[in-house]
């Protein structure tokens, strides 16, 4: 098991449900009620510092039961490492700690992730839609029952007769 | 960040004992509310920021994103890999090769492909080129906003040539798609590396003049000297990268932290700031320039005759010539372009230093040949997260200079 996620799981026992390790790419999903204080935790550890957050995103998968999943990556300037931090949420509840007091930058990010995914975020500081309109009503453009191809709008239109020439 | 009191500014105070004695009626003040954008020219594309003012200082900037989004992360779950490569070139419509770089260095992780030699030391050289152009077009728009015109025909003068090269190269001049999962598309010609090695040479004494224009121009310094200053532990926070991030004495670059391509054979340094603040990242992109020379310089010497794209079958294209010869390889190319390749399931990062900053894809992938989820990193996305901090205190005319420093894209910002 990598030295790292076994730090992580010393530190808090029974918080992460799963480590894979895929490519060179380290993958952790913790529990949702323990995701704040890991992040905090691996910021702040004198050994790891991970101060630099790289991207946080979001994957929908609608036939689990906790349907959508967090994505958090940071990296440690100091020692090169990236660790990738995830975590569930089922769609009648979700909401995620905000990760914003840790890392600034994730203000943005996870604004983002709540315009594309509708996943909101407890303590973020201006949670607003980001890149569709304010306004914008039809729901989450990154989910998987979203359409691709609109909504049959289009069809419902009445053409007019192609003018006579 | 220090707030300057205006001198000429009479203050009324009335004695709270006599107010009889005050003859001028209450005045008023209240923080104004500007929105710069959506069309304004030095936006960089359409942008739009709402601006809380007091005086002339900025108090607090809300910047209002989305007016070219296209939804391309959702456009890539419905195609397949192959596809998603000319939606690259649309993220960062100034820098296309870079972007179609990080692409397919990231299908490439995922699919597990070293590429041949040859075709990582034409994609370090095409990409070094890109740098050029990012950054000379960079030194231009920055310059034209903060008041400096000339540097402007002189970078694009030079930034023509290359975009030349480019059209010669792959028949477009922005929109390229010249990269392929597993190596290039074609070849250099012979007249292509000739024209190459005549402009390494013209192109140093060049960046040399851009800097006369600037180095001792009044303006300039006070517009960039000082200005939009973010300290090293911030600037990581905010997740900055790139220049704006090396400005402030990081010396954080993918090609040298996590090397690939050709990079870890050339011999470059990277060049670190100081102060963190707008004349230093300045500095950082007009050092970069030489720095790219150097790189293509050594790729040039170093290269090798040799294949230009991975041989593997199921995943990467076949030679053009053969798919209008060879009955398998025109099966290949249908069976590759239909239904795509099939990628294991699995989930990778992978990070790319374009010159903006750290352009990164997260590929989950569930097997078959389409991306189950496809999430781009954007430099320029990151960085207006940043724009509320960096812009606290200074003057409005400063808003234009911080857009400039990001080295901004809206395509990218708004993907």
């Amino acid at each position: 098991m990598n030295q790292l996620a076994q730090r992580i799981e010393e530190t808090f026992p029974g918080a992460s449900t799963k480590v894979t390790e895929w490519r060179g790419d380290l993958a952790v999903t913790v529990k949702r009620e323990a995701l704040h204080d890991i992040g905090k935790f691996l910021r702040d550890d004198p050994a790891m510092r991970f101060d630099y957050i790289v991207h946080v995103s979001s994957v929908d998968w609608p036939d689990d039961e906790e349907r959508f999943e967090v994505v958090y990556e940071v990296y440690s300037i100091r020692t090169r490492q990236r660790i990738r931090l995830k975590t569930r949420v089922p769609e009648s509840d979700c909401i995620v700690d905000s990760l914003t007091d840790i890392w600034k930058g994730a203000d943005f990010m996870e604004r983002e992730v709540y315009d594309m995914m509708g996943i909101r975020f407890r303590n973020h500081p201006d949670l607003r839609r980001i890149l569709m309109p304010d306004e914008y009503e039809e729901g989450y453009p990154l989910r998987k029952d979203f359409p691709l191809r609109g909504k049959g709008w289009r069809d419902t239109f009445e053409f007019l007769d192609e003018p006579a020439r | 960040m220090t707030r300057f009191e205006d001198q000429r500014t009479t203050v009324y105070k009335v004695d709270p004992e006599h107010p009889e004695d005050a003859t001028l009626p209450t005045l008023r003040t209240e923080e104004l509310l500007l929105n710069m954008g959506p069309q304004h020219p030095s936006t960089h594309g359409v942008l739009k920021v709402i601006l809380e003012l007091e005086g002339e200082r900025l108090v607090k900037s809300t910047p209002v994103m989305g007016f070219l989004h296209r939804g391309v992360e959702k456009l890539a779950e419905e195609g397949t890999y192959h596809q998603f490569i000319p939606h690259t070139d649309r993220l960062d419509y100034v820098c296309a090769m870079y972007n179609n770089f990080a692409y397919c260095r990231a299908v490439e992780k995922l699919m597990n492909i070293t590429v041949p030699d040859r075709a990582e030391y034409l994609r370090t050289i095409v990409a070094e080129i890109q740098r050029i152009i990012g950054h000379q077009f960079w030194l231009g728009t920055q310059a034209l906003d903060i008041g400096a015109m000339t540097v402007f025909f002189y970078c694009f003068r030079d930034r023509e040539i290359l975009l030349d090269w480019f059209d010669e190269l792959c028949g477009a001049r922005l929109t390229t798609s010249w990269y392929r999962i597993g190596g290039v598309e074609r070849d250099f010609t012979p007249s292509l590396f000739a024209k190459l090695k005549q402009f390494l040479d013209y192109f140093p004494p060049k960046i040399d003049e851009y800097v006369i224009f600037l180095e001792k121009n009044r303006i300039w310094l006070a517009r960039t000297k000082g200005v939009a200053v973010i300290s090293a532990e911030d600037a990581l926070s905010f997740g900055l990268s790139g220049p704006t991030l090396r400005g402030s004495g990081v010396d954080y670059d993918l090609r040298k932290y996590e090397p690939y391509s050709a990079y870890p054979k050339c011999e470059f340094s990277v060049p670190v700031g100081k102060n963190g603040d707008t004349y230093d990242r300045y500095w950082i992109r007009v050092q970069e320039l030489y720095e790219s020379v150097k790189i293509i310089r050594q790729c040039l010497e170093q290269i090798q005759d040799g294949p230009i794209m991975a041989d593997v079958p199921s995943v990467t294209l076949p030679p053009k010539e053969r798919v209008f010869t060879n009955l398998e390889s025109m099966i290949q190319q249908f069976k590759l372009f239909s239904q795509g390749f099939n990628a294991p399931p699995g989930e990778i990062y992978c990070g790319t230093e374009a010159h903006k900053g750290e352009l990164g894809f997260y590929i989950v992938s569930t097997g078959g040949g389409k991306p189950y989820r496809l999430k781009i990193r954007a430099p320029s996305f990151i960085h207006m997260g940043a724009f509320d901090h960096m812009s606290k205190g200074y003057m409005i005319a400063d808003a234009v200079t911080i857009f400039g420093t990001y080295d901004i894209v809206m395509g990218e910002c708004d993907r």
